[in-house]
């Protein structure tokens, strides 16, 4: 049995800890004085983020609280709240502790936090690892190296001006005395936590900023890694779900007679999937292992009633009333000047709506989760899960009991991309452990995770701008229209515009200085289920801001970069326009049939923006390269800024080019890989990615790569074929 | 149910499954060993490749049944973090993973195929590589420690071979 607890991850300096216990131990290590626990006061709470750039309306009121402990033994442990999916978060978080505590990376050893609510905010998710975390864990490890230095210097009878922190030892300059972190500990703990603990000048970061490998890949690359599928723990019997290919509806029937006739099948018993919006009526199969519960699966007859699902749950309905909305005035979030009266005005008006797809998140490692409701009424889960807090609190309300009768363990998870922040998988693992009255360990096949959300949202742009005699872009309107997660997911009301969407796309947000700048905003409601997907609705308008703006541009007889320079007010927007300029060498002449394009998108507190250079091909165009410039402020590790940068191309172009998610008759049309294709190896274009040092507040590195790719594309595509394109995806071999 | 005899990485299992059991579940669940990856279940996104006899096979496809008598060779059996194999260390090298969730199934067709052409050109990349999908985006780096790993892997490659 692999059970986490006892799992590899030791390999990782990561591992997820039995936390009741931990509670225990800061109590009798930490507050009995064997050691020293630092816990952050409320002065050091992150700056509060809505959900373009974070999680659902509930999450934003916590503080921060992630527990450092320094054993006797000189053991440092961060209580890390930011699960790792790939971003690197169990790197980044360490690097802000080491960097003021003064000890090499591999001294730290990362506990994964439960989701208690001493924890605080422990979602990744909205890019915000790093941006919430930069001050308080910095302070915290500067109030722990300032604590262990005076004690020390306490120790010696010295001036603590006297003596310095590295590696892990406290040194006395005059004499060259050392004393380790452990053996001083116990005294510190005993000090007064500084108020205003003194973190250092940029210039001083000898972790930050710089490049270093990340200490989870050895066990990444030799199969030791323990994500949420390889859990297993004692008793645990298999699960399979049959969701409703409709997805909403209700079980009429279920003929189980083959089924148990499959050696390793236990029970078919109907259940249920709890989205945070509605509850789904399901079957599940209960099985000794996983493949007799999915060969069970195939011969399990469910007849479900649907009521009118079939006929109105169709992409084609739905984006027919986007269409009909694109027609009509919209929600106003902002206007300034006066659109109407410039775009009248104009002496070239341009209209369009740009529309993008459903898209499935599609993370290699399907959904799944342990759950074990015990007799006495106390829950304990294992999943791979983006936030332990949300986690904890869905868990709490579905199954009516207190948090305190609940665990978290937070497994690692093979990819998530907002996925897995939306825990119907849990909830339907939890059903089916209260049914069975054992550990049950449910699986989502691909075909779940292909057809049952939730989704992208699909999403329709209405676009309007006018352009005066001296060829200025005078005036703007970005009216989206669609489902929004807020709406659907969160019941927010639907009689004012959707915030996440246009406070994005507003004029405060992009930094264009254009005359007359309108934002609107019309909803149209899907069953279809929707939830954020990386760069949430940045990977929707992005697109429509970047591809129209190129249209306005090119109406106007300009240079794509140069106009867009032109319209910016924000020196931090130029200089990353700037520097692609010269990073892609745009000025250089292309020969005939290839063409650049460029496209500049500010998402989750950083300013992305990204060349594609394209050729004509017999049919098509091929993708030769892509350039992108991003500047997150202050960073961590350059080498993952790349790293996220890269997976934001690839999974931007899949979002251009392949296959979306289709409903018709009320089903998704896409099961698995075959159909809903994502980018594969050979179609990698050549990449480079340049970083700008701009030295402020970090941003977010996880999304904002992404939304320039899809128009950066559109617009090359243009600039090569003069074929405009506004609806996503297309095919690259044919351009339709 | 029928005994089914198996050879993974050196070892035998005689395991009493059923014949039909794809080898991807009798390796993960019966023998244990969670490295090889389910992602798609219809040898698609190429998550739960292993090697028979030395060749890159799609585990999930793959009846316990038709692979009696061959040998099975998993991500467990390619190195460990003590004894790297020359494309795990290129991996590192070259930082490919990010959730590190495919990076077993594109590992066991880069040793694959750097065994059989030890210079792969980009087209024997691409055609070895096209069939492993990656959500993260690590294709670049793959192509680089594939690069990277053909360096040094011939040499150990032969001295193995011996």
């Amino acid at each position: 049995m692999k059970h986490l607890e006892e799992s590899n991850q030791e390999h990782l300096n990561f591992k997820t800890k039995d936390m009741s216990n931990r509670r225990d131990f800061i109590k009798t290590l930490g507050l009995s004085s064997a050691g020293l626990m630092l816990g952050l006061s409320a002065t050091s709470r992150p700056s509060v983020v809505n959900m373009t750039t974070h999680g659902g309306p509930s999450a934003l009121a916590l503080e921060i609280n992630p527990f450092i402990v320094i054993e006797p033994t000189g053991k440092i442990i961060l209580i890390n709240p930011r699960p790792d999916m790939g971003q690197g978060s169990t790197q980044a978080v360490p690097s802000l502790l080491a960097e003021e505590l003064e000890v090499r990376l591999d001294q730290v050893t990362i506990w994964q936090s439960d989701g208690k609510n001493k924890y605080g905010d422990q979602t990744s998710g909205g890019s915000s690892s790093v941006r919430a975390l930069w001050n308080p864990i910095r302070k915290a490890g500067a109030a722990a190296r300032e604590m262990l230095v005076k004690a020390a210097a306490q120790r010696w009878k010295v001036s603590a001006t006297e003596c310095y922190a590295k590696e892990g030892k406290i040194y006395h300059k005059p004499t060259g005395k050392t004393l380790s972190y452990g053996e001083v500990a116990d005294d510190a703990s005993k000090l007064e936590v500084p108020k205003n603990p003194v973190v250092k000048d940029s210039k001083d970061f000898k972790i930050i900023g710089k490049y270093a490998p990340r200490l989870d890949v050895p066990a990444r690359v030799t199969g030791k890694a323990v994500f949420g599928i390889d859990v297993e723990v004692p008793g645990m019997v298999y699960a399979v779900m049959i969701h409703n290919p409709h997805i909403h509806g209700k079980v009429v029937s279920i003929d189980d007679t083959e089924a148990l006739k499959i050696k390793g099948v236990q029970k078919v018993l109907k259940c249920e999937r709890p989205m945070p919006h509605r509850t789904a009526e399901a079957v599940a199969i209960i099985a000794d292992n996983f493949w007799a519960a999915l060969s069970a699966k195939r011969a399990v007859k469910v007849q479900w009633e649907n009521g009118d699902i079939p006929q109105t749950m169709t992409t084609e309905a739905y984006f027919k009333k986007c269409a009909e909305a694109a027609t009509k005035e919209g929600l106003k979030a902002e206007e300034h000047g006066d659109f109407g009266a410039k775009f009248s005005g104009a002496s070239k008006k341009i209209e369009a709506v740009y529309e993008t797809p459903f898209l499935a998140h599609a993370p290699i490692e399907p959904e799944n989760a342990i759950a074990h409701i015990k007799e006495d009424g106390t829950a304990e889960v294992w999943a791979p899960i983006q936030g332990p807090d949300w986690a904890l609190r869905d868990l709490a309300g579905y199954l009516k009991i207190k948090p305190e009768q609940i665990k978290v363990n937070v497994a690692l998870l093979g990819g998530a991309f907002g996925r897995k922040a939306y825990h119907d998988f849990l909830l339907e693992a939890c059903y089916l452990s209260r049914e069975v009255k054992k550990p049950v360990k449910l699986v989502w096949t691909r075909e779940d995770d292909i057809t049952q959300g939730p989704y992208r949202p699909g999403m329709l742009a209405r676009m309007q701008g006018g352009i005066d005699t001296q060829g200025n872009i005078v005036a703007y309107h970005h009216h989206p229209i669609g489902e929004s997660i807020q709406m659907q997911v969160f019941k927010t009301p639907t009689d004012k515009p959707d915030d996440w969407i246009c406070g994005e796309l507003s004029q405060k947000e992009q930094k264009y200085n254009i005359p007359a700048f309108k934002v609107s905003f019309s909803h149209v409601p899907t069953d279809i289920p929707i939830v954020w997907w990386r760069s949430v609705y940045a990977s929707n308008f992005g697109f429509s801001q970047e591809g129209f703006l190129d249209e306005l541009i090119h109406a106007a007889g300009k240079d794509p970069i140069k106009a867009r320079l032109e319209m910016l007010t924000d020196t931090r927007f130029k200089t990353v326009l700037e520097t692609l300029h010269e990073k892609a060498k745009w000025s250089e002449k292309l020969p005939a049939g290839q063409g650049k394009g460029v496209a500049i998108f500010k998402s989750f507190g950083s300013i992305s923006a990204c060349c594609i250079t394209v050729s004509k091909q017999a049919n098509g165009v091929k993708i030769d390269k892509v350039v992108s410039v991003i500047d997150c402020g202050h960073y961590v590790n350059p080498d993952n800024v790349k790293a996220q940068t890269e997976g934001n191309i690839v999974m931007g172009i899949s979002a251009a080019v392949k296959k979306g998610i289709t409903f018709a008759n009320g089903q998704a049309e896409q099961t698995n890989f075959h159909q809903y294709q994502i980018m594969r190896f050979n179609e990698m274009p050549a990449v480079e990615i340049h970083i700008v040092e701009s030295g402020a507040e970090p941003g977010g590195v996880g999304e904002p790569g992404l939304p320039p790719i899809a128009p950066a594309l559109t617009n090359a595509i243009f600039a090569a074929t003069g074929k405009r394109i506004r609806r996503l995806p297309f095919d690259l071999n044919t351009l339709a | 149910m029928a005994a089914i005899s198996l050879n993974v990485n050196g070892k035998n299992y005689n395991l009493d499954i059923e014949p039909q059991m794809p080898l991807l579940w009798a390796i993960r669940d019966i023998i244990g060993l969670k490295g090889t990856k389910f992602g798609c279940g219809i040898a698609q996104c190429g998550a739960c490749t292993v090697h028979m006899d030395g060749k890159p096979t799609r585990s999930c496809v793959l009846p316990v049944q038709a692979v009696t008598g061959k040998k099975i060779t998993t991500i467990e059996g390619i190195g460990t973090e003590e004894n790297l194999h020359p494309v795990q260390q290129a991996w590192i090298d070259e930082q490919v993973p990010q959730c590190g969730y495919c990076q077993s199934g594109q590992i066991m067709a880069a040793t694959a195929l750097l065994k059989e052409k030890p210079n792969p050109t980009n087209a024997d990349i691409d055609a070895a590589m096209r069939g492993h999908l990656c959500r993260c985006g690590t294709y670049d780096r793959i192509r680089k420690a594939i690069k990277q790993a053909s360096k040094v892997a011939p040499k150990n490659e032969a001295s193995g071979g011996k």
